[in-house]
């Protein structure tokens, strides 16, 4: 997953929603565990788009 | 590395995380609370509207400095705008009130915890449980850039939607789609609208959720959206869909934001254990959110409270295992357990209706004059004029 620094607001939503616990966010930084499993929810969530698939 | 002892270590600098700091230090326990931003009640995530009635029931006296505007009341629109309901002071009981400024509201609460004696570090996140010997006892967490053991009789995990330190501790916070409402909002000015009510907007105006003007001044307020997770479609629907309503909205399309604020709220049914030995949660990390309403604050307030008071006697018995905060577990639940079953039961419906039945509830709603307005008084009220709409409710009233 990638994460848009430009859209992101570190609201957290992301890392609440997340199945697999797989998002890491301290204060400014998101970061994806290798729990992730693509499920995408998170880029569902994002009030913002800020997330999308790595190409 | 830097270590630092104490009973309890609070994560999340919140209200719910404050209030268990304050009462737990006040009963004599020694606090630290940590806080993961370099200040506390900023940037907000929250539509800061909150009742009166429980501000002393928890011991926060009201502070001009945080209550951004009082209203009167509240006013709930149907999907047409062609019927409202009024919820003023007396007939919703002490329920509708204040807008607040959680930038400062936040701090008053963790200055009350400060002033009885809890610590507080600031730009302090906590990245994972300490265990010993399979036992919980502490937090790692890295502060200003630098890692630091927190070594605690008890961990509480106050860290809001995201809810990290239970999942770490294999409490299951995890949420069903449908019970995730994703928000957006703009603190907006220069809009033309009546500063006395908060208003909830109902309907596909946003979808499974509700839109909202809570007031922040004559011409200022927050206005937001939150949409049920299961009924997006594409990345970033939420800010389309609070554009395109103020895009829409005479009162609204010459405002100019000041502020965005993003974010999530769960509205699920509640948990069925929010402690095991040495840790427990509180507030949003706790899912103890409003299914309807998605407000927070209040029970977060509670739930900090019982959880604080219970933290100074276990601290006195230097025990903090399950059976010790099981008195927690009990007083928030006593609390709010019931009314957060019956609210999400009603959320799982009244999700499901389309808004010719939301209208037809609101105008139902609108025409009657009710003593005292409450989730049953609302429901017996539409079943005199529509019974068909209520069947599936009727378990509630």
């Amino acid at each position: 997953m990638k994460v848009s620094a430009e859209r992101c607001h570190h609201c957290g939503a992301c890392v609440g929603s997340c199945p697999q616990n797989a998002i890491f966010m301290n204060d400014f930084i998101l970061d994806f565990g290798e729990a992730c499993n693509k499920c995408g929810r998170c880029i569902k969530v994002c009030p913002v788009g800020a997330i999308t698939r790595e190409e | 590395m830097r270590t630092i002892e104490c009973d309890v270590v609070v994560v999340g600098a919140g209200p719910a995380g404050s209030m268990t700091a304050k009462w737990a230090a006040l009963g004599g326990a020694d606090v630290m609370m940590i806080e993961k931003r370099p200040e506390i009640g900023s940037p907000i995530r929250c539509g800061e509207g909150i009742s009166r009635s429980w501000l002393d029931r928890v011991g926060i006296t009201v502070d001009p400095k945080w209550v951004a505007r009082k209203v009167k009341g509240a006013k709930i629109v149907s999907p047409s705008r062609k019927y409202h309901v009024m919820l003023d002071e007396s007939k919703a009981g002490n329920e509708v009130g204040f807008v607040v400024d959680r930038v400062f509201f936040d701090k008053a609460l963790a200055r009350d915890a400060a002033v009885a004696g809890a610590r507080i570090m600031l730009k302090t996140a906590a990245t994972s449980l300490i265990m010993e010997d399979g036992k919980i006892a502490g937090v790692r967490a890295v502060s200003h850039g630098e890692p630091v053991e927190i070594r605690a009789g008890c961990v509480v995990g106050a860290d809001g939607f995201e809810s990290q330190v239970g999942r770490w501790a294999g409490i299951d916070t995890s949420l069903k789609p449908t019970d995730i409402i994703t928000c957006y909002q703009y603190r907006m000015t220069n809009i033309d609208y009546d500063p006395d009510f908060t208003e909830f907007l109902l309907g596909s105006i946003a979808p499974g959720g509700y839109a909202w003007i809570f007031p922040k001044d004559e011409n200022t307020a927050n206005v937001g959206l939150g949409v049920l997770l299961t009924r997006l479609k594409k990345p970033g629907e939420v800010k389309e869909y609070l554009d395109r309503w103020i895009a829409n909205d005479p009162r609204l399309k010459n405002g100019q934001p000041l502020e965005a604020v993003s974010g999530a709220v769960s509205v699920c049914a509640p948990l069925d254990s929010v402690t095991m030995d040495n840790l427990l949660l509180v507030g949003d990390a706790a899912r103890m959110i409003n299914p309807i309403t998605g407000g927070g604050i209040a029970n977060s307030c509670y739930a900090g409270m019982f959880a604080g008071k219970v933290l100074a006697k276990a601290a006195k018995a230097k025990d903090f295992s399950q059976s010790m905060l099981q008195e927690y577990e009990d007083d928030w639940r006593a609390k709010m357990e019931n009314g957060l079953w019956r609210d999400w039961m009603a959320k799982e419906k009244l999700i499901t209706l389309p808004d010719e039945t939301l209208e037809m509830l609101v105008e139902a709603v609108s025409k009657v004059d009710l003593e005292r307005i409450t989730v049953q008084t609302l429901l017996a009220a539409v079943k005199e004029t529509y019974p068909e709409l209520v069947k599936e409710f009727e378990d509630l009233i």
